[in-house]
């Protein structure tokens, strides 16, 4: 019975996921073909005065722009599907180097800081909800109250400017030395890079989580059992840790998962403005370029990222909660 | 002893407002703040952003309360205009969202097959990164105040539809909707009379409260350089220009316009919640 109901559901996402990415797919090739961007001027680039017109229809014939929208579609999304994302414009190398290489810079960042962000966030809930009512409680609360608020790349500038510019504590941007190569660049000066981004990133990610946390702690502190524990004599940290912390964490864990759409969008401003070379900078060098490949690989890699987030958060309610376990065969 | 405590808490109670009075004075000032600036950045004409050479990086003082640029520009001046911009590109992409919204969580109630395309509609657009979408719609219509409001609004309606749609669902099962149905009122008839007023106040909270995600995303995509226009006054360029004069110490450049963002943000977080506060206590204190 278990294991049916567990391949059901893989069943279930995967044909989800599968539709999900066909109607992203559609729908950014819709507005692609409507940009006002000539391919072949963006492929071209300030060559384009030397090219005659004949050269102009070769490649506008070579890359079929000439056949129909729904044939433009269906021969991309064959050659997609058979790995060939084709070659990034700006880049010159193959959509898929890229976005590996890409995307390895992007996940250290967001990880980091998804994990700061969860972990901070968490335990601020925690306090706010423990002492409720309190100046604590309302300094936490107004102090995610104003975090959902800050523009976020704004807090990167005021953060740069402080660290960088008045301490020369941190490099200014890029997360190599330049004039380096890749390999050469130990751990220490990767992590010096990746310091500011990713304080930036879970200071602003804070908020969701840490609000979150204190509405359900109250919610359950207001409940029979704990009156009862408390009854029984248990308080303070022992009553959170025997009744409260079981709660409380796993609606939180299942929250912070399925705000990997938010951490993606802060990546892509935070790397705007410390200039890290990760995945959201190519997004938006590719979206200023006119490098339609690389476009649409980032835009169905980001959102397999956050269908990802969200299925992980489904699973931990399905595999970690015993109530819904047993729901589920009903 | 007894009247003296009498005499206090009549004394207490004269002096003290309740949730609701608070709520309705954090509203009115925050409508007043909120017009204040932007009828400054209204009627501040353009001769207060005249170049001028002779007062350039100068650090805020009195004069200038923000400071200037590299052009002499008075900050505070590009504050405010960058501000109003704001404010316009807010009412225009959330009224379009709002509409958005209500439109479709009226036409979940025709049939269920509807319903259903709706709610995955709203699946998948929370399933793309705000910002990738943002910046894919705005590559497709090439940026500009038109190109921006539309991205926006196209990205902004699904968590609104998501609330109308269960107001709708719930208002559907009620009796007199059923009886309306029976005695043949046609669905336009039920959806004016029936739903509509249901919706009116969470459709103006949900306007209001719209606002700071539609002002933050503007402000980011300008900044990404796929929104405004780099001649048009807009917070995100005055804040992408000034990256350029951060290393050098002009931090004014970037602190106070972003400040005074965040200001406008919190002021409209403030109003939606007081509005909704004072439309419907019952569902604020769930």
């Amino acid at each position: 019975m278990r294991m049916q109901s567990i391949s059901l559901w893989i069943v279930k996402h995967v044909f989800k996921l599968i539709l999900l990415l066909l109607a992203v797919s559609l729908l950014s090739f819709a507005l692609i073909s409507y940009s006002p961007i000539d391919p072949v001027q963006a492929y071209v680039g300030a060559d384009m005065t030397r090219v005659s017109p004949e050269q102009r229809a070769n490649i506008a014939e070579y890359w079929g722009l000439n056949e129909s929208k729904t044939e433009q579609f269906l021969a991309w999304g064959k050659s997609f599907l058979r790995g060939e994302w084709g070659t990034s414009l700006i880049y010159r190398t193959p959509v898929a180097d890229v976005i590996a290489e890409r995307f390895q810079s992007s996940l250290a960042l967001m990880g980091v800081s998804w994990l700061l962000a969860g972990v901070i966030g968490f335990w601020l809930g925690i306090v706010a909800g423990m002492r409720q009512g309190t100046w604590l409680d309302k300094m936490i609360q107004a102090y995610c109250f104003m975090l959902a608020s800050t523009p976020a790349f704004w807090l990167g500038l005021l953060l740069l400017t402080l660290f960088s510019v008045w301490l020369g504590w941190f490099p200014v941007g890029l997360s190599t030395p330049a004039g380096m190569n890749a390999e050469n660049v130990t751990l220490v000066e990767r992590l010096r890079h990746l310091f500011l981004p990713a304080l930036t990133l879970s200071i602003v990610g804070v908020a969701n989580v840490a609000l979150h946390t204190r509405q359900k702690l109250v919610e359950i502190l207001d409940s029979e059992f704990i009156r009862f524990a408390k009854a029984k004599g248990e308080h303070g940290l022992r009553l959170l840790w025997r009744h409260g912390l079981r709660n409380v964490s796993l609606p939180a864990v299942s929250l912070h998962f399925a705000s990997f759409g938010e951490i993606f969008g802060g990546a892509v401003l935070a790397e705007q403005v410390f200039s890290y070379p990760g995945l959201g900078q190519a997004v938006v060098q590719a979206g200023l370029g006119g490098d339609v490949p690389l476009l649409l690989g980032i835009v169905l890699l980001s959102t397999l990222f956050v269908f990802i987030g969200n299925m992980l958060a489904d699973l931990l309610y399905k595999v970690i909660d015993p109530r819904m376990r047993k729901g589920e065969n009903g | 002893m007894s009247d003296r405590l009498i005499d206090r808490g009549t004394f207490l109670r004269k002096f003290t407002f309740n949730r609701r009075q608070r709520a309705l004075f954090v509203a009115m000032s925050m409508v007043l703040f909120l017009t204040g600036m932007v009828a400054g950045g209204v009627f501040l004409g353009p001769e207060n952003l005249a170049v001028n050479l002779d007062n350039r990086n100068r650090p805020p003082a009195l004069e200038h309360l923000f400071g200037t640029d590299w052009l002499g520009r008075d900050m505070f001046v590009r504050t405010l205009k960058g501000l109003t911009t704001s404010f316009g590109v807010g009412v225009a992409a959330s009224l379009l969202s709002t509409l958005i919204a209500l439109g479709l969580s009226l036409l979940t109630s025709w049939h269920r097959m509807i319903d259903q395309v709706i709610t995955w509609l709203i699946d998948l657009f929370l399933s793309v990164p705000h910002i990738v979408i943002l910046i894919l719609i705005s590559f497709a219509l090439g940026g500009g105040f038109k190109g921006v409001v539309i991205g926006l609004a196209f990205t902004h309606w699904p968590s609104l539809t998501r609330l109308l749609r269960a107001e709708v669902l719930q208002t559907q099962s009620a009796e007199y909707v059923r009886i309306s149905q029976q005695l043949g009122k046609s669905r336009l008839w039920i959806a004016r009379h029936h739903f509509l007023p249901q919706l009116i106040s969470q459709m103006l909270v949900g306007f209001i409260l719209l606002f700071p995600h539609v002002i933050l995303h503007e402000a980011a995509l300008s900044f990404l350089g796929f929104g405004l226009s780099p001649e048009e006054p807009a917070i995100g360029i005055i804040l992408s220009e000034s990256m350029g004069y951060l290393s050098t110490g002009m931090w004014w450049l970037a602190f106070f316009p972003g400040l005074s963002l965040l200001l406008m943000v919190v002021a409209f977080n403030l109003l939606g919640r007081n509005v909704r506060r004072l439309l419907d206590p019952y569902q604020d204190h769930q």
